[in-house]
């Protein structure tokens, strides 16, 4: 099987979909020539390949990006494009708060709007906090959008693939510090269905549930736990919207206890949103009080140890297991 | 009978139409319960909307903002439907999802009303683009205020239309007041046509109530992008003879001035032409009214008896 960063496994997606559909095309700042010369990135080679009327370098103009796309789709065409930061997602917000996610609905459902916007997120690179800002819980609040996370490269190019293909307004969530960590990825092409979690380890006595860069987090969380015999079943969410509760419910059932982890702020955070659904409909499961593992309430800051402090470990989810299991 | 005379009865028809349209709402909505929301009307304004859909063809686009009610007829749009959709009626055009500012009506190309000030300028930059990427006979053309023109998606869109040539006309309809600001306390600009210069596309500036000159400078700038010359920003200089909505007293506007613009009225003006002229009698223009009225009148009473959608209907049509 090959092995690719993430960056690599979307640009293979975006490349696999422009080949397939005409109507596929992209947009954004810096997606043709690139202030990075660096083939982990995820539109690298593009240009080349498909030629500037395919894709669109495009004025340093979030609200035009976006609308370009919210136009576009509206005609039927599938733009996928691009904001370079997650922060930067406050200046296409009216595009896509406003009307990506409501003209469908305005419209008495006569029009579809099928684009992807893509995103890249994610602290831990001394950016500071107007680079780094998680946000996905703005998105997940507006119906009309779906919001897509992963987590892996394999999922990274199933589920954007989904997302083209998809024929709703899809914000897709990519954490940077994963573009570079080469993954395994299938050669045949495959879909990832949107909507739908994977439980990336079973286990028996805690469920972990968490996404896009947590996972690693997760993930090496568990194989401590497991030296001390505590088994973690690892819920990569992969979708906030729509959320699969069903998936959730089922592992804690099974376990009877929770942690959500994420690198988000806590307050108003999707965590929240999932604690909130497994007390309205799985109180019964639990064992024991749900905990959140998340970022402090504070912007990213800059300075390495108190970014590094900022940024969720595994220490932190150990240390709420160990809670929660007492 | 030529075709520009045809043309031009025609224009004088969608600005009877919208006018009388207008005029029924402004009763209608000061009857409680009977209308939901807010009322915007573009009374005095009709040679913006009617000459600039008159230059266009079936297959082109427009975007249209919260004074959008003019526009939509002027593109074809079906009163009845209309209508209910501003009674907030399951048989409306949107199924009672859009009111009074939101209406979307696609099979006449007119797929958004935005009530966001200055969205429909990124809007209509993508509906162009897929124009352009389609290589399509058409264009789009985008609807908004001088005071959207303050709007950060103002410069964005026409720095982006001008930098790719994109077959879009931007038109400004100038009504000389955003909200209660007068256009000289919201920009230093003269002419909101100056801004065009800055985005190297032909800036012009049109009498907004000669229906005529909208109409033929539309058609210069269709023109020219349907030829590959890119994007216009033609300002139509008019007046907001109504409030900003039907509950706005207008305080702020002097007496004397809406005076002078409601006598610079667009209707009479293109009508008294075409009867000088002998394009139309004036038995014509009184037909042609009786006939708006009788549309007007049908899609009041179609909307009125129409139900409301059910509630469940609520949850539908957020997703695909």
């Amino acid at each position: 099987m090959q092995k690719l960063g993430m960056g690599q496994a979307i640009n293979q997606a975006l490349k696999e979909e422009m080949h397939r559909d005409p109507n596929v095309f992209i947009a954004g700042e810096g997606v043709g020539v690139s202030i990075h010369l660096n083939p982990m990135f995820p539109t690298h080679g593009l240009l080349e390949e498909f030629g500037p009327g395919r894709i669109k370098d495009t004025p340093v103009s979030e609200a035009a990006i976006a609308g370009l796309a919210v136009g576009a789709a509206e005609a039927g065409l599938r733009p996928v494009v691009e904001i370079m930061f997650n922060p930067f997602f406050t200046l296409a917000s009216d595009m896509i708060v406003n009307h990506a996610a409501k003209l469908r609905y305005l419209s008495g459902g006569k029009s579809s709007f099928p684009l992807v916007v893509r995103i890249k997120s994610g602290a831990g690179f001394g950016a500071g906090c107007q680079h780094s800002h998680n946000l996905e819980a703005w998105a997940a609040h507006c119906p009309g959008l779906k919001v897509v996370m992963p987590a892996t490269s394999a999922d990274a190019k199933g589920l954007l693939k989904s997302a083209i293909r998809d024929d709703n307004p899809v914000i897709f969530i990519e954490h940077m510090g994963l573009y570079f960590a080469p993954m395994p990825v299938p050669e045949d092409e495959y879909l990832t269905p949107l909507g739908k979690a994977d439980i990336k380890r079973e286990g028996k006595d805690l469920t972990v549930i968490t996404w896009s860069g947590m996972l690693g987090v997760a993930m090496g969380a568990a194989e401590k736990l497991s030296q001390e015999g505590i088994e973690t079943e690892i819920v990569d969410l992969l979708t906030l919207s729509p959320l699969d509760k069903e998936t959730i419910l089922t592992s804690v059932e099974k376990t009877g206890r929770l942690i959500v982890l994420h690198e988000a702020t806590r307050t108003g955070g999707f965590a929240g949103e999932i604690a909130a659904v497994v007390m309205e409909e799985g109180f019964k499961y639990l064992k024991a009080p749900l905990r959140r593992v998340t970022g402090p309430d504070i912007p990213v800051p800059a300075s390495p140890p108190l970014e590094k402090f900022y940024i969720p470990d595994e220490n932190d989810l150990i240390k709420a297991a160990g809670e929660i299991l007492e | 009978m030529n075709i520009f005379d045809k043309k031009q009865q025609e224009l004088l028809w969608t600005m009877i139409l919208s006018r009388k349209f207008s005029d029924s709402l402004v009763e209608l909505c000061k009857i409680q319960g009977k209308i939901p929301g807010m009322m915007i009307l573009s009374t005095g304004q009709e040679a913006v909307g009617s000459g600039v859909c008159a230059a266009l063809e079936p297959e082109d686009v427009i975007i249209t903002n919260h004074r959008s009610h003019n526009h939509l007829l002027a593109k074809g749009a079906e009163p009845k439907e209309l209508m209910a959709e501003i009674f907030c009626k399951k048989t409306g055009c949107n199924k009672g999802k859009s009111g009074t500012l939101h209406l979307a009506v696609p099979e006449v190309n007119a797929p958004c009303t935005t009530t966001v000030v200055g969205a429909t300028l990124p809007i209509a930059v993508g509906r162009a683009f897929a124009q352009q990427y389609r290589n399509e006979k058409a264009i789009t053309v985008c609807f908004f205020g001088d005071g959207a023109a303050d709007e950060g998606s103002f410069h964005e869109a026409l720095n982006l239309a001008a930098l790719w040539q994109l077959p879009v006309v931007f038109v400004c309809e100038n009504n000389l007041y955003a909200g209660a600001q007068r256009y000289e306390e919201h920009t230093r600009v003269k002419n909101m046509a100056e801004r065009a210069r800055a985005y190297d596309m032909p800036g012009i500036i049109v009498d907004g109530n000669d229906a005529l000159a909208v109409y033929r400078a539309a058609l210069e700038a269709r023109q020219r992008a349907l030829d590959g010359q890119g994007p216009t920003l033609m300002e139509c200089k008019t007046y907001r003879c109504r409030g900003h909505g039907e509950a706005d007293p207008q305080h702020y506007q002097p007496r004397d001035e809406i005076k002078a613009w409601q006598e610079k009225c667009p209707i009479p003006r293109l009508g008294d032409a075409l009867i000088k002229s002998g394009i139309i009698t004036s038995a014509k223009l009184q037909e042609m009214e009786s006939m708006a009225d009788n549309i007007v009148q049908e899609a009041v009473r179609f909307a009125e008896e129409s139900p409301y959608p059910e509630p469940h209907e609520a949850l539908e049509d957020v997703y695909v």
